[in-house]
Parts: structure tokens; sequence; C-alpha cells
């Protein structure tokens, strides 16, 4: 009895994963089925942060024709985002998902991506090789570090301490990148500047996000900046106790009017747009899809009113130089903050470099260990 | 911008761990102190913490929609009065379990704040304001530090009374007795069940008044992870302070000292082994329960009636 009840609920669940997948054959979309897209986010959808940006995106892309969007938000890293993705498939028919969090990718991902080869999965910033992992998983995310870096040298140009303080949520590559390259964007413009990191160990704790804040404050940094989900809590103890921001994710100029200087945005458009077209028109996604200024992947936030015309002269030269693409953060001779060398002199990892997206240092001057 | 700080290096890390007693042990200490008074009357709240999330939710939405932090106040407490209402009202059924009660209640309080407080997420909502107990220090490290809350000195005084007022008044006395032994509270004619509604309901009143500590002065903006279990540890704590209001307060300055000790130490250049020192309130917490613990004397203040205790 049993053994039928199994086999009657394979059937219906393969009859419906056919059913998904004839909605990406072309046929079904000459019909004028539309193409069904899951969105899948990890927080809440308007956290003034890294979902929000997201979600902005998502909602951008409701008004491309043939498209139905489908949203879930706060699906934890767990099994959880795997049940989800079977749903979207089985039950709406969703044959494009973008899964936006980092720790979707292994093994949640990668597992149903075999289970349902028709259905393609874009992921937010996993490192997708070629030949190790499914050909209908896809990884795209945006150079933030080049905002980072910006963010840094206006930061250099407006602290009086020359010591930042950064909270991170995670020692994860992406987070190391932004702290690097918002250390040697600083560094360009004043050499002693160091920037002091805080761990906090998860992506949204606000109370101990707004602990770290102070106590890096009382330890006489004069800009905070931070990587974690909501930026609201940094940015808001920061104004109250009257020092510099740099924000991230999103514009939070509208928490900080004093002291938000600029800070380092997603704009997704770009890459939904490229994904979407390309499942659209029945073509192979591409697999590796990465941009940033260029590309009109990441963007700045616009200068606060604290920022004088000298370093947005200097930042902006350097961003003319990204735009055009002849700009080189981890050019070396790099060392990380233990004395070792990471990029050797006269070498140098051009921003495509996937070297880049395995880091794991922090480069002389940051303070703080993984 | 105000004139940058000089860094205050090692000294840095005793004054992070007192400031952090003072601003992050407040939700702890109220919750506690409310469920320390329902936990007399030999009831357990678990769903405080659902009160505390909700109560955050109300106060950050009413200060947003009227312009008065205060006035977030009053719903905060309003609101954890009437689930403190609902959990002593469904406990006073018959064959009703508290602790489950307890549970759905955290579950279905958590639940429909993060229902509600979606389109409150965005806005900043005033504050609530603070004493400046620091004037007297040019040094701003310390000034802000003694930015105190007015909540935060209300808290304490109110143990203080607790304390006095469970020996020394009437319905101090009758809340134990009702607590203690339900057989002599009915031998004495007192009536169990309203007793039990209103200890339950001031814990409430507590409680939402914690979430608006959180939602409305630290870290001052309501988003779905603010309490990620304050809750929880502040019924817990209870049974750490023995069900005394002066431990309780103990235990929660301890408990915010303790957790700022992690920040406090990255921030002063002490970057390794910083998941442990996160860790720091647990572990302590643990320490001191094994290290005061004895077989002679567990569960020694707890309130006879309490379903902890009861066998």
């Amino acid at each position: 009895m049993a053994g039928q009840k199994f086999d009657r609920r394979n059937f219906l669940k393969i009859a419906a994963a056919s059913g998904a997948l004839a909605a990406v054959s072309n046929s079904a979309l000459a019909q004028g089925k539309p193409l069904v897209v899951g969105f899948i986010y990890v927080g809440a959808r308007d956290d003034f942060g890294y979902n929000q940006a997201h979600a902005q995106a998502a909602a951008a892309m409701k008004k491309m024709p043939g498209i139905k969007v489908i949203e879930e938000e706060k699906v934890p890293e767990t099994i959880a985002v795997q049940k989800t993705m079977e749903a979207m498939i089985e039950q709406d028919g969703a044959s494009l998902i973008f899964a936006t969090s980092y720790g979707y990718f292994d093994p949640h991902v990668l597992k149903v991506a075999v289970k349902y080869p028709k259905v393609f999965f874009a992921h937010c910033g996993g490192l997708w090789t070629e030949g190790k992992h499914p050909k209908n998983v896809g990884s795209f995310f945006g150079y933030i570090d080049e905002c980072e870096y910006l963010s840094g040298m206006i930061a250099a140009s407006v602290s009086k301490t020359k010591k930042a303080g950064f909270i991170a949520a995670k020692p994860i590559p992406q987070v190391l990148r932004n702290i690097n390259s918002f250390t040697m964007g600083a560094q360009s413009v004043d050499p002693a500047f160091t920037t002091h990191v805080i761990f906090t160990g998860d992506w949204s704790l606000p109370v101990k996000e707004a602990e770290a804040s102070n106590s890096l404050i009382d330890q006489g940094a004069d800009v905070l900046t931070c990587h974690v989900d909501g930026p609201k809590v940094v940015v808001e103890t920061a104004e109250k106790r009257g020092v510099f921001t740099t924000g991230y994710h999103a514009s939070q100029l509208a928490l900080a009017p004093k002291g938000y200087l600029t800070g380092a945005e997603w704009d997704w458009v770009a890459p939904y747009t490229t994904l979407i077209e390309a499942v659209k028109a029945g073509k192979q996604p591409p697999n590796f899809l990465r941009g940033g200024l260029k590309e009109g992947f990441v963007k700045m936030s616009p200068y606060g009113a604290a920022v004088p015309a000298k370093a947005k002269a200097a930042a902006d030269a350097v961003k003319a130089k990204m735009v055009k693409g002849e700009f080189t953060i981890f050019k070396g001779p790099i060392k990380d903050n233990k004395g070792a060398t990471v990029v050797a002199a006269g070498a140098s990892q051009a921003q495509q470099d996937p070297v880049l997206e395995g880091m794991n240092y922090l480069v002389a001057g940051v303070v703080g260990s993984i | 911008m105000s004139a940058a700080a000089e860094s205050l290096g090692w000294l840095g890390v005793p004054l992070a761990v007192f400031a952090g007693a003072i601003r992050v042990s407040t939700p702890f200490m109220l919750v506690s102190l409310g469920e320390c008074i329902t936990e007399k009357s030999g009831r357990i709240n678990l769903g405080l913490e659902g009160i505390l999330v909700m109560g955050a939710m109300a106060a950050y939405a009413a200060s947003f929609k009227t312009g008065s932090p205060w006035f977030g106040l009053w719903a905060a407490a309003g609101v954890g009065a009437m689930f403190g209402l609902l959990h002593g009202l469904l406990c006073s059924l018959k064959r009703v379990n508290d602790i489950a009660i307890g549970i759905a209640l955290m579950l279905f309080g958590t639940g429909l704040a993060f229902f509600l407080g979606k389109p409150y997420i965005q806005p900043k909502a005033p504050n609530l304001p603070s004493i400046p107990l620091g004037f007297w220090t040019d040094n701003p490290q310390l000034a802000n530090a003694l930015d105190v809350n007015p909540l935060f000195p209300a808290g304490v005084l109110l143990a203080f009374f607790l304390h006095w007022a469970f020996r020394n008044t009437s319905w101090g006395l009758k809340l134990r007795i009702v607590g203690d032994s339900a057989d002599a509270a009915l031998a004495l004619g007192y009536k169990i069940i309203p007793v039990r509604i209103v200890a339950t309901m001031c814990g409430g009143v507590l409680a939402g008044l914690g979430g608006a500590f959180l939602s409305l002065y630290y870290p001052g903006s309501w988003n779905e992870a603010l309490s990620s279990g304050q809750g929880i540890i502040a019924v817990a704590l209870v049974i750490f302070a023995r069900w005394q209001p002066l431990r309780c307060v103990g235990a929660a300055l301890l408990f915010g000292g303790a957790g700022a000790l992690g920040p406090a130490l990255q921030a002063a250049g002490v970057s390794g082994g910083y998941h442990l020192f996160n860790a720091a309130p647990y572990v302590l917490t643990l320490l001191i329960l094994i290290v005061s613990c004895s077989p002679t004397r567990s569960l020694q203040g707890a309130p006879g009636e309490l379903s902890l205790t009861r066998s």
C-alpha cells in the first residue's frame, strides 16, 4: 500500500515537472504563456539593504512583457530553500530561478539543479566552475569592491583620526574583498589609514551591530561602514554619535543627512534583464555573469554634503578609469596584515580574475583577523 | 560633525562592557522583572518573546504615526497587557498547560508582529530621549556611555520596589501565597485565578516596554531580527536569578556587559577567537549556573505552584 502511494506521488511530481518544462520550450512561449521567474530572498524585502536591492530590481522586471514574477522572502540558507525552489518549479511552473543569497549555492542550488535540468538557476555571488557545476546553474555578481574603493577614498579624505570602523557579518570572500578594497582606496589617499573590523557572526544582529558601532567610535573611528544585510542600525548609530558613514547595498542618505558620505549600491536590473532575455529567447544564459561600474551592475550613492570638492574630483577621476576598464585595484605588491605577500610586485589581479573570488586574507592596514 | 574622539585603546574594553551593561541590559531587566511577577503567582509565561517583539513593533508604529515616542511606550504597554491577559485567560481554562500556551503565544506574537510590522521597517520613527548623566565629563566616550534612557533607572527602581513589596505589602504576600500553595490560598479565601491573570498582565506590560526600548532607543529601529531571542533569555534569567527581583537586575547587567565584550575586544584589536567572545554571555551563564548549583538546594526560591517544580 505504502509503495503504491509513493509511486503515485512520484508520478504526480514527474507530471508536474514536465509541465514546468513545457513552459520553458519556445512553443509554449509562442502560445502566449508567460515566462515564470522566481526570486528567493534570505531576509525581508524592505530591509534598506541587500534584499531590498534585489527586490527593487525584481519589481522592475515585472514591467517586462511576457514575464510573471513570483517571490518568496525570508527563506533561510537551509533545506528550506530547496523546498521553496521545488515549489516554485512544480506549483508555479517557474523556469528561471534567482537564488539571491550566498549560502543557497552549495549544496542547495546545485542539488535541485541536477533534479530539474531544464530549469535555469541564477545564483548571486557563487563561484560557478566549468565542468564542476551543472550547466543549468549560473552565477551573477557585481564588482561592488570598485564602489568600496571609491568609498574608501572619500572616507580617508574626511577622516581626522585616519581610522575607519568596518562592521562585517562573516569572513567570506566577498566581505573580505570589500574590506580590502575599502582600505586600499583609503590608503591611496593616506597610506597610514587603518580599518578596524568587527565580525558580528551573522547577517542581521541589530543589537550587536549597534554595540560594534559604539565600540568602534569609542576607539576613535570617525568613519563607519558595514557589510551586513541591513545597514540601517550602523548608519543611524553613527549619525547619533556624530561620525561619518559610507553606505552599502542601497542609499542610506535619508537616514543620516549629516554624516552620510557616499555608498556602494547594487543595481541588479542589468544582470536580471540579460538572464531573463536569454531564457526567453531559448538561448543558453551565461553561466558566469559579472559586471562592475562599467556594466552598470553597481553604482555609487550621491555624495553627501560633508564631502569636499577636491575629494569628489579625485574619486570621480578613478571612477572614470574604472568605467573605461583601465583601473586595477589588486595590483602588487600587496601584503596581508600578517606580513605575507599575497599579490607579488609586478603582478596584478584584474577585476574578472576568479582568484579574487576566493579571497582569504585581510590586507595590511586592516586590524582584525578572519 | 563633532571633533573626533581620541582612541581609548585598552581602556575601551571595560568602558564598553560598562556602557553595554547599561545599554543592552534594559530589555532583559524589564522582561525578567515581569516574568518574575508572573512566576511568583505560579505560572510561567514563555510567550514573552512574542510579547517583546509585538511591543517593539507596536511602539515603533505608534511613535511613527503620532510623532511621539511616549505614545509608543503606551502602545507597547497596552499590547503587552492584552497579550498577558490572553495568556492569563487561556491558562485559566481547565487542563490547559501554561508552557504550551506560552510557546503558542511566542509564535503568534512574533508572526503577527512581522505581518503587521512590514510597513514600518523602512520609515524612521522618533526615538526616546536619553538623560545625559555624563554632563560632568569632557570625555566624549564616557559621556556617551552615561547617556541613560529613563527606562533603565525606572527598571532598577522597580526591582527595589518589587523586592520590598513581595515581603511587605498585602498584595505581595497574596501573590506569593497563590504562587506557593494554591491550597493555602484557597483556605485563606483568596481567589487564585484573578491574581494569576493580573500577574501575567503585569508581566506582559513589562515585556512590551522591553520591546519598546529595543525599537525606540537601542538599537532604535524596528526590523524582524531585532529581538533575536532576548525574550527567551530573559525567562531563563529569572530562574538564574532565583526569582528575586534584585538578582534579576544583576543578571541582566551581567548579560548585557558580557554581550558587549565581543565587539569591544575586536574594536580594541583583539581579533582572534571572536566567535568565542561573542558567545561570552552564554558561556558565563553556564559557568555561573554550574558553580552555583548544588544537589541539596537546587531550584531554591522557586514558587511551589510553578509547573517547573510541581510534580
